[in-house]
């Protein structure tokens, strides 16, 4: 079952002048197709501009593809009366953390997308408990937002998604801002919203290291998909990822180096374990 | 001071102490007795983690914060003096924000650029041939010039703000996060970029960060923070060989500094304090080679 389908999706930005002529049209999105099962964990690489949080926001209805169709749970993302129920399944998580916040406590904010869903009172309640100790965040409940770190309230975002029961979360960024514990903290929470509540995971990230877990990932540029594949086949194609202006995990890239000066390693080594069983048959 | 100050020092920070909302229930202190001399012509590295002071460090530098307590000196004179001029400090310590692109407001690149050197009072063409070079340092093409900032990419439109620092001539330049949110070359472009600055001008370099393999490749001295303090100080090998200290208070070693480690428990006679992708593969190399 797919939870998310896309069919030669292309969308365009188009520039005006005052006049409202047409000053220039740049191609976001070129003709993508692409399928993400339910329950998977997917991620979309791609340099600055290579069209990949356009594409996402397609997954939610906050876009529309000027041609080509989006379904979202089989739900065509261009009828009307689908946006709500598309909102509910698809949630999304944006970089700055500061702009996604809104609640004066933090069980008040989680509580806010329930509430506009018209969700019992009762029900709300416990959908915010649930919510913050999946993210782990649920003894900071009754704290202001404002004295969290950029972690913490990437956290209560997501919080803030899940306890709209969402089928498949969106992630643009959600650790670009965030120093290295901070964006150990929001990858854990996501792995296990995906490992252990079996939710769909799109995540966008420029950290090559946040993906070696993915089940698919997808590498985008100039709003086509470049590579497809699992993480060991996609850090396989080292010289490839550099052309697109991306890289590989430092140990993939260390044992890429090392195979070139003469090793017999094989390709796509993910971890610094794997690297270490490598290298033992070799001595 | 009891010391001297040298002529090469161009940036004393002496038992400077900087306490948020003093008397209040809400006192907290940034920083804590800090103590530093950043020669001319050094590549700095300041790290911590959210919250550690550095930020608080480097406003301080340009006179944007004020201490509680002690002071700083550049070419030996007191920047917190009354007398001190600190506009023009201001002009020589050129400090570029986190996300600086947000700064940018022109119509065209070229303008903005100018903005700097305009308020430090230069006649416009001493301003246009100094836009005009700082633009060419930073790698912009001509074509690009007359273009509205906000059509660029993300990379290029950091590179334009950091132009704009540039242009004010700065003996010191300060960035804070400057690859924040950039692709993997983004990150490599940036940072390269700045490396030549420091080797082509001698300029000396600030650089705050949270990415330990971001600056592991390029940095003189690395400077680690934590609750205000200056916590490692030294050239980079020397900060990474304390691993377990890093973890301890949420920072990192480069990857490679783990692998090393990692072989080194696996019996491999690797010499661990390697910390760049080319030093790592030498030592593996040698390593294999002796067995």
């Amino acid at each position: 079952m797919n939870i998310i389908e896309a069919k030669k999706v292309l969308f365009e930005y188009i520039r005006r002048d005052e006049e409202g002529n047409v000053e220039g049209i740049t191609t976001a999105v070129d003709n993508v197709d692409l399928q993400i099962k339910q329950g998977d964990f997917v991620a979309i690489l791609g340099h600055n501009g290579s069209g990949k949080s356009t594409l996402a926001k397609h997954f939610n209805a906050i876009l529309y593809p000027g041609e080509g169709t989006v379904w979202v749970d089989g739900m065509d993302t261009q009828t009307e009366e689908n946006i709500l129920p598309i909102r509910k399944e698809a949630g999304m998580v944006f970089q700055n953390p500061d702009n996604q916040i809104i609640g004066q406590i933090v069980e008040e904010d989680v509580g806010f997308g329930p509430e506009n869903l018209g969700v019992e009172t009762a029900q709300i309640w416990e959908r915010v408990e649930e919510s913050l100790k999946a993210v782990g965040m649920y003894e900071f409940r009754k704290k202001s937002p404002n004295k969290l770190s950029g972690g913490q309230k990437q956290r209560v975002s997501i919080a803030g998604v899940l306890a709209m029961h969402p089928k498949c979360i969106v992630l643009d960024e959600p650790t670009a801002m965030l120093d290295p514990n901070g964006r150990k903290e929001v990858i854990r929470a996501v792995r296990a919203l995906n490992d252990v509540e079996g939710i769909t995971v799109i995540l966008i990230t420029h950290y090559m290291e946040e993906v070696i877990h993915a089940d698919r990932v997808f590498v985008m540029d100039k709003g086509r998909i470049e590579i497809e594949g699992t993480p060991r086949e996609v850090f396989s194609q080292v010289e490839k990822l550099k052309a697109l202006r991306l890289s590989v995990p430092e140990v993939t890239l260390l044992a890429y180096e090392l195979k070139k000066a003469g090793l017999q390693l094989p390709d796509g080594i993910l971890s610094a374990q794997e690297l270490v069983e490598e290298l033992k048959k070799l001595r | 001071m009891t010391e001297i100050i040298k002529e090469d020092m161009l940036i004393v920070i002496d038992h400077l102490n900087c306490i948020y909302e003093a008397g209040t229930s809400m006192e907290v202190a940034a920083l804590r007795d800090i103590n530093l001399v950043i020669p001319k012509g050094q590549f700095v590295g300041l790290i911590g983690h959210t919250g550690s002071g550095k930020s608080s460090l480097v406003q301080h530098l340009n006179g944007l914060l004020k201490p509680t307590s002690g002071t700083i000196y550049f070419h030996g004179q007191d920047i917190f003096d009354k007398d001190y001029n600190l506009r023009e400090l201001r002009g020589k310590v050129g400090l570029v924000f986190q996300y600086p692109e947000h700064q940018l407001f022109e119509a065209d690149v070229f303008s903005d650029v100018c903005f700097g050197p305009k308020n430090l009072g230069l006649d416009q063409k001493e301003v246009q041939l100094r836009a005009y070079e700082a633009l060419k340092q930073v790698g912009m093409d001509d074509d690009y010039f007359y273009q509205s900032p906000f059509d660029l990419s993300g990379g290029q439109k950091r590179r334009v703000a950091i132009a704009g620092v540039l242009a004010m001539k700065p003996e010191v330049l300060i960035l804070d996060e400057p690859t924040a949110g950039l692709d993997p070359k983004g990150r490599d472009e940036i940072l390269g970029l700045i490396k030549k600055l420091q080797t082509e001008t001698g300029m000396t370099i600030v650089l705050v960060s949270h990415s330990m393999d971001d600056v592991a490749n390029y940095v003189d001295r690395i400077i680690v923070m934590n609750k205000g303090q200056i916590m490692l100080d030294g050239v980079p090998k020397e900060v990474f060989s304390h691993v377990q200290e890093l973890e301890a208070v949420g920072l990192a070693a480069p990857q490679v500094t783990y692998i090393m480690h990692q072989l080194s428990q696996n019996g491999f006679p690797v010499d661990t304090t390697a910390t760049t992708i080319a030093e790592a593969k030498e030592a593996i190399l040698k390593a294999l080679h002796s067995i």
